[in-house]
């Protein structure tokens, strides 16, 4: 299958303080994958070099066959994002926000119209697309951010803790959501949490440690390698170990 | 990338930083109704203090209200690029800036369409301030309002890349109020948008000379001369020199994700 994220020997300190230890890991294509890790594992300093936020001291991040750092406009032409904090212009409305996302991605207004009606339908906004952020709820906002995240048709689908803030029915509907969206649009989406039950057993999981790739593979696999009861288990031995 | 992308990108950026400017109406009323302040009373108040003097641009005497409104057009202009980079401010600590990093056009590019987006803005509280100021008896030559249009938008860009510095340094919203003591009133004060340089000849050497080298003088006096059909020539010069530094120090030192993330590494990640 081929490979949606390469990334080879990464390591990146802030100071002299090392948050990744010469990462290497991949994902293929049309798969969910859950990045897996405690609080400064070191999930949310990946997940910004991966959307170039910052660069890597050292190694390197291929994204469907594009260097990040050789040919950055290509790779992050391939990215959806939606960030763990919200990102949302609180002043504009709905569609304002897409269009200009849109913009910013370099598409043409009428294809932003086209995909936005698309995206805002499928996720029951569009008759609200008119109404200002600052008046919606906090899942109708993450709603928005996945369908602006989608806007511009990416193969990929970076999320950052992304139901941090939602209640438990707006989190089941918004995983129900991202699963339903690989089988439909081939995506491929790298799920970053450090809530274990947001994941399912039968999934790929990269479990980050202290900076480091601790273990990668099916998460029941993982679950039985480390002799662990469940998948909360297991989160709380990695917790244990890296404290 | 097609060409076309960087067109829609341009328009996009501008089109969000108008709509951000309409929809917060306060922010678009107070953008007018501080230079009118000035206009209908603190120039009501000064009336008398041009009297015979002859301004050689002029060739006559002129009203206190003639003389301090392209001072007020610079004031305009220094306000709206300041409350632009507070707003870039706000949008890094919020998050939104994330957004437009993410963005495949090159930085250096969403930077140009950022400042041109604020000059932009400018332009139009200008223009609605000559407007109003028109009711003042404050009547350029109507072919003023044209020829000043080059000198106010290079007015713009040379403080709307002085925001954009002042936002790549400044750590926290909190921070902003120093912008306001040692950066907006030092160049307004230390200008002659409110009265001619020679006062400040006559009163105090030290002041004079450091309203000598604010390049927020060249913006005024360039405004001021292109407003009545003349070109300040050495205004003009500093302007080109100012306009280079300070947009070349914006694109060089613009970087955002550094105050936004770097900051906050000790902490734990």
């Amino acid at each position: 299958m081929p490979v949606a994220i390469n990334i080879q020997a990464l390591s990146h300190s802030f100071a002299d303080r090392k948050v990744l230890r010469n990462v290497s890991l991949t994902v293929e294509q049309g798969m969910f994958v859950g990045l897996l890790g405690a609080n400064g594992a070191g999930k949310t300093t990946l997940f910004s070099i991966l959307t170039r936020l910052i660069s890597n001291s050292s190694g390197n991040v291929v994204l469907f066959g594009h260097d990040l750092q050789r040919s950055p406009a290509d790779a992050l032409a391939t990215l959806g994002v939606v960030f763990q904090q919200p990102t949302l212009d609180l002043d504009l409305s709905v569609l304002q926000n897409l269009q200009y996302h849109g913009a910013i991605q370099g598409m043409s207004p009428t294809d932003v119209q086209a995909r936005a009606q698309e995206e805002l339908e499928r996720l029951q906004l569009w008759d609200r697309r008119h109404e200002r952020i600052r008046w919606l709820n906090g899942g109708h906002r993450r709603r928005v951010e996945i369908a602006r995240a989608l806007l511009h048709q990416p193969q990929l689908l970076l999320l950052d803790e992304a139901t941090s803030s939602l209640d438990l029915e707006s989190r089941i509907q918004l995983i129900g959501h991202i699963r339903s969206l690989i089988k439909t649009e081939g995506l491929t989406v790298l799920w970053t949490t450090h809530v274990a039950e947001e994941l399912e057993t039968d999934d790929q999981v990269i479990l980050l440690n202290r900076g480091e790739v601790h273990a990668q593979g099916k998460l029941s696999d993982l679950i039985t390698a480390a002799g662990a009861s469940d998948a909360n288990h297991l989160m709380l031995n990695l917790s244990k170990s890296g404290s | 990338m097609k060409n076309s992308a960087y067109l829609f990108c341009f328009s996009g950026v501008l089109k969000r930083e108008l709509q951000r400017s309409l929809q917060q109406r306060t922010r678009f009323i107070s953008a007018l109704v501080r230079p009118l302040l000035w206009l209908a009373v603190f120039a009501a108040g000064f009336r008398g203090t041009l009297e015979g003097m002859v301004i050689p641009l002029y060739g006559s005497p002129v009203d206190y209200e003639v003389y301090i409104t392209p001072g007020l057009v610079g004031m305009i202009i220094l306000f709206n690029s300041m409350q632009s980079s507070l707003s870039m401010v706000y949008d890094r600590e919020m998050g939104s800036m994330r957004v437009l990093l993410t963005s495949p056009l090159p930085r250096s590019y969403l930077l140009f369409c950022k400042l041109f987006a604020i000059a932009l803005t400018s332009l139009l509280q200008v223009y609605a301030f000559l407007a109003v100021a028109f009711l003042f008896d404050v009547a350029p030559p109507p072919l003023g309002y044209l020829t000043a249009l080059p000198a106010i938008l290079m007015g713009a860009f040379i403080l709307g890349a002085l925001g954009l510095l002042l936002a790549s340094l400044i750590e926290q919203l909190e921070n902003f109020a120093g912008v306001m003591n040692f950066v907006v009133f030092p160049l307004f004060f230390l200008s002659p948008a409110l009265y001619p340089l020679t006062f400040m000849q006559d009163g105090n050497t030290w002041v004079y000379w450091a309203c000598v080298i604010n390049p927020f003088t060249y913006v005024v006096e360039l405004i001021r001369h292109a407003l009545y059909l003349d070109l300040n020539t050495p205004a003009l010069l500093v302007n080109l020199a100012a306009f280079t530094a300070l947009t070349s120090a914006a694109v060089l030192g613009f970087d955002p994700a550094r105050r936004m993330l770097n900051n906050r590494a000790p902490k734990g990640r």
